[in-house]
């Protein structure tokens, strides 16, 4: 390793800060100017892959030639993001001016690490960049103890993917509540024997999200009012059964006991299952037709409704923080501020990124390229939305393991009643250790 | 005008050219020795010293030292320290055991020359240039219980198709034959060598007391082979009881939904990364360093007893 390259500065960094790990540190944030010249510097960026990563590539060329900086693109698939975050947060390095992260998922952890900047100044300071024009949800998520640590940049909403042709085929209307869903399933896998009724994810972490839409339209939730367990209340149980139920019995395929989203929609892409409940912000993977041989007949509607009626996820799912390390805040500051202006945001939407503006959603323009039918559940499920879709903890990671245990029973036929015993009981240890 | 002969002075200069000539070695690997030894005592230290804490969510943070509790959690933890431990050892194990039989027959075919031995070596040799992270993905991807290509050739000769990977029962053994897949050629390198290094004589003189094939390999090879068996097993046996990146890259984080394939190295993986567990990841890593240790300390005796 060459000394002075990259990885031996990284070592050099996380050695340091490992010695020096048990003092606490103390960064004396220098004061951000919002006007600051930026001319001739690297914005270090790291980036998920993402339809808005995608998008914004395409746009950052314009940032270069207007400020004279330069933008360094580090992008990395999302667990390995999560890894990097946690080696180079953890050593205290410098070396990461913006991140993009998961609200849901790390915002806590992150800003009770105080990894994060805090934006507060600088985001309402900004009339013309405008924090209020934020949506509430996705702003409250990105905020941390009244602090604003992170700029929410991509919304998204569980929707239900459906096959235009088979449900035609079945002489099926688009079901709207989850009964109706799982009759049609039922009757397509009966028609097409090769087809499952439905796919989803499976992955015991990967399947929270996705699944608390059933979860919260059964009636249930994560935790109650008290922060106690409230998976093993009749209602969670009744979802967690209903999922596995879903998955099961209309397929003969063996299930993938592994899927997260880009199994279980590769599934879909092939022309192997008639419906799925996913994320809306997705959406170009189905209709794509260099991705999918059923682009032409994917259709799209709102979540189904349960005995509480449907209520699917409304989240921020990824947002901008600066490194509360660096030393180029100006310059994190000022991309943060033009990847997330009305304009970027606006252009963002004509390139398929649902965002987090109300101005730009309420813009027609913006969503001339979706398919009307999206829109329209879009609406919808914004209207019923829960501002969540996984435990708000601390030790997210965690959590998902304990709450997708009884998925992982219920979808291979398991005793989903014992499984959600235990795990009920896992989780109240759980949660009263990350309160502390 | 001609210099008066003196004694010429030594410079300092000088002085430190010869000394550095006679330590030559030592000045030469200095520096590397002293990096070297950075790089893994302060990283040990540092890990040892974690254990003893109670550090969760950032190194950054505060943290108390605990003692022992973290040691006394992992070896008290029925749910999932040890069956990793469990799984480490019939992981190892298992690959081990046909990677030294598959070894040794590949071996004994390369063992004398014959037409085409330089292809057939370079083909036996492929799978050990993949990158692990990648023969995983290619070995995920086979082995798909729908659409890959094991169950589809499976279909041409009226086999059902198989979970493998998908059905927690079947997955750790299905890593164990894609361990073996990659890692049997280098084992019957070393053993090749070793072969090649045995003198003809024994052999011949087997031959002539009338002893048959399998006598001449059982009674005479194997336990001239002996060193170089053990030394395939240390290094084989220690690579693989570290094993992480097939793991990962077929069944994920945890080792799957179901953690049926999470071995030591991947619990940790899981507690450090997943959980930022930091003082009971160093805890399970200290313990994971003392089995391999120990590991080694057995097979070098087993080595040192038979070579005296």
């Amino acid at each position: 390793m060459k000394y002075g390259s990259k990885p031996a500065r990284v070592i050099a960094a996380a050695s340091i800060a490992m010695v020096a790990g048990a003092l606490a540190s103390c960064s004396s944030a220098p004061e951000v100017d919002p006007e600051a010249g930026i001319e001739g510097q690297t914005i270090r960026v790291t980036l998920a892959n993402h339809v808005w990563t995608e998008s914004i590539k395409e746009l950052i060329p314009e940032f270069e030639k207007e400020t004279g900086a330069k933008v360094e693109i580090t992008q990395l698939a999302e667990d390995q993001l999560s890894d990097q975050y946690n080696v180079k947060l953890n050593a205290g390095t410098d070396e990461i001016d913006v991140m993009m992260y998961r609200p849901l998922q790390e915002g806590k952890l992150f800003a009770d690490n105080g990894y994060l900047a805090d934006l507060t100044d600088l985001a309402e300071g900004d009339k013309e960049w405008d924090w209020s024009d934020f949506q509430k949800g996705p702003a409250e998520l990105t905020t941390y103890d009244d602090e604003i640590v992170g700029v929410p940049i991509i919304t998204e909403r569980t929707v239900l993917y459906y096959r235009k042709d088979l449900l035609e085929k079945a002489g099926l209307e688009v079901p709207t509540t989850l009964e109706e869903l799982d009759a049609a399933a039922a009757k397509i896998h009966e028609q097409n024997p090769d087809i499952a009724g439905y796919i989803g994810r499976t992955g015991k972490s990967a399947a929270v999200t996705q699944f608390s839409a059933f979860l919260f339209s059964f009636g249930g939730k994560w935790i109650t009012d008290d922060g106690e367990s409230a998976i093993d209340s009749d209602e969670a149980r009744d979802a967690y059964k209903f999922y596995g139920d879903l998955i099961r019995t209309h397929t003969s395929a063996t299930i993938n006991p592994e899927m997260s989203w880009p199994e279980a929609f590769a599934v879909f892409q092939q022309g192997k299952a008639a419906f799925i409940a996913d994320a809306d912000s997705l959406y170009k993977n189905m209709t794509d037709p260099s991705q999918s041989t059923v682009a032409d007949n994917v259709g799209f509607a709102a979540f189904p409704a349960g005995d509480a009626g449907a209520k699917p996820y409304n989240i921020a799912s990824w947002g901008l923080a600066i490194n509360d390390a660096t030393e180029k805040k100006d310059a994190a500051w000022q991309f943060i501020e033009w990847a997330t202006s009305k304009q970027t945001m606006l252009e963002m939407s004509k390139l398929g990124v649902s965002g987090s503006r109300t101005s730009v959603w309420d813009d027609a323009d913006a969503t001339a390229d979706y398919p009307d039918e999206l829109i329209e559940a879009i609406k919808v499920n914004g209207e019923n939305g829960v501002g969540q879709d996984r435990p708000l903890v601390i030790q997210v990671a965690q959590a998902r393991e304990i709450v997708g245990d009884p998925i992982v029973t219920a979808i291979a036929g398991g005793d989903v009643d014992a499984a959600v015993d235990t795990a009920a009981k896992a989780f109240d240890e759980f949660l009263a250790e990350d309160a502390e | 005008m001609t210099a008066s002969p003196t004694v010429p002075e030594v410079g300092a200069r000088e002085r430190f050219s010869r000394w550095a000539d006679r330590h030559r070695k030592w000045v030469l690997a200095g520096p590397s020795m002293v990096f070297t030894l950075l790089m893994l005592a302060i990283p040990l230290g540092w890990t040892i010293y974690l254990g003893f804490t109670d550090s969760k969510r950032s190194v950054r943070r505060d943290f108390d030292f605990i003692g022992f509790e973290n040691y006394a959690e992992a070896l008290t933890d029925t749910e999932r320290f040890w069956p990793s431990v469990g799984r480490t050892v019939y992981f190892t194990a298992g690959a081990l055991f046909f990677e030294l039989i598959l070894g040794m027959i590949i071996a004994l075919l390369l063992w004398k020359p014959f037409r085409g031995q330089g292809v057939v070596r370079t083909i036996v040799l492929l799978p050990l240039v993949a990158t692990p992270v990648a023969v995983g993905m290619m070995w995920r991807l086979l082995f798909e219980p729908n659409i890959g290509f094991v169950n589809e050739m499976l279909s041409w000769v009226g086999i059902a198709p198989q979970p493998w990977l998908a059905d927690p029962a079947t997955s750790l053994s299905t890593l164990i034959f894609v361990d073996v897949w990659q890692w049997t050629p280098m084992v019957a390198l070393i053993l090749l060598a070793g072969l090649t290094g045995l003198p003809e004589e024994t052999q011949e003189a087997a031959r002539v007391d009338g002893a048959n094939a399998w006598q001449r390999f059982w009674f005479v090879t194997v336990p001239l082979m002996r060193p170089v068996i053990i030394a395939a097993v240390l290094l084989r046996g220690i690579d693989a009881l570290k094993t992480f990146d097939i793991l990962y890259a077929t069944k994920g984080k945890g080792g799957g939904s179901s953690h049926d394939v999470e071995t030591l190295n991947v619990y940790a993986y899981g507690l450090s990364f997943d959980y930022n567990e930091y003082g009971l990841a160093s805890a399970v890593l200290i313990l994971f360093f003392l089995i391999i240790l120990a590991v080694i300390w057995v097979l070098q005796m087993q080595r040192k007893g038979r070579e005296s």
